[in-house]
């Protein structure tokens, strides 16, 4: 951890010394399968909800997350451990997906998204029949 | 002057709390804080996303504000893990801010995993003008 001094008071905590507005960070995602679906989950507090984009364009997700502009002061810092900024990251998907099916919720500052299997990728129980 | 030493001290204190309390390598504490003063009250922010107001608690006494908060990974049945960066669990964290703070006057907001606490500082603790009577005096 850097320490640095603004405005010659308040000590700063950013590692990266670049202007916070424009910073974009990279979303912490859990990602978990099931039977059905592939299910992603990616942090990304603050944001305004219409400025969520989600993406899937040959094999790639795209999410990316406008914040909402928040009253941050310019003086009296005691503590910055933390910038503010849009999200962005992209995974590659190989696995089969019903595009046209995911589905993306925004709720405690989760963006959750829900990337269904085709039919062929789904396992499949075969029933066995006797006689 | 003595404004920005005393808070770099306070800055300090918290660092060598921070070191002490992590061993062996320090690591960052948990949530990651902006703080600051505006004068009248102090002003905590946190990124908490996956948190509900019911899954945090907030206690503050003298100059001191601890949060607390638990988040359970959903365990399903049937889910196969495939990536797990979000930390999960229990978290505990007090600062100590630099003045006492009115306790039944704080607030507290959390929007789309954004907690915002505001801190009235306690009547005594605010920086008061203090008016100087210039006597008359005798040639």
């Amino acid at each position: 951890m850097s320490m640095e001094m603004t405005n010659g008071s308040a000590p700063n905590t950013m590692a990266e010394a670049r202007p916070v507005e424009t910073a974009r960070f990279v979303p912490a995602v859990d990602i978990y399968e099931t039977a059905e679906e592939y299910v992603v989950m990616a942090e990304m507090p603050g944001c305004d909800p219409k400025g969520i984009d989600v993406q899937f364009e040959n094999g790639e997700l795209s999410i990316t997350g406008r914040v909402s502009p928040r009253q941050v002061p310019e003086t009296g810092w005691l503590a910055r451990e933390f910038g503010i900024g849009d999200y962005a990251r992209t995974f590659n998907v190989t696995e089969s997906i019903e595009t046209d099916k995911i589905s993306a919720e925004y709720e405690h500052g989760i963006l959750t998204l829900r990337l269904p299997k085709v039919e062929t990728a789904k396992p499949r129980k075969i029933e066995v029949r006797t006689k | 002057m003595l404004d920005a030493i005393e808070r770099l001290n306070w800055w300090n204190q918290q660092m060598n709390q921070l070191w002490n309390g992590a061993l062996p390598a320090p690591q960052a504490a948990y949530p990651a804080l902006n703080l600051w003063d505006d004068g009248e009250n102090f002003h905590a922010e946190a990124e908490l996303p996956g948190f509900k107001i019911e899954d945090i608690d907030l206690a503050v006494a003298g100059c001191d504000l601890q949060i607390r908060g638990r988040r359970e990974t959903p365990s399903g049945k049937d889910w196969a893990i495939y990536r797990q960066e979000r930390p999960s669990g229990e978290f505990s964290r007090t600062i100590k801010f630099p003045a006492e703070i009115d306790a039944d006057r704080v607030q507290a907001e959390l929007k789309d995993g954004v907690l915002r606490v505001t801190l009235p500082k306690a009547p005594t603790a605010k920086p008061r003008k203090i008016e100087v009577k210039v006597l008359g005096h005798k040639n």
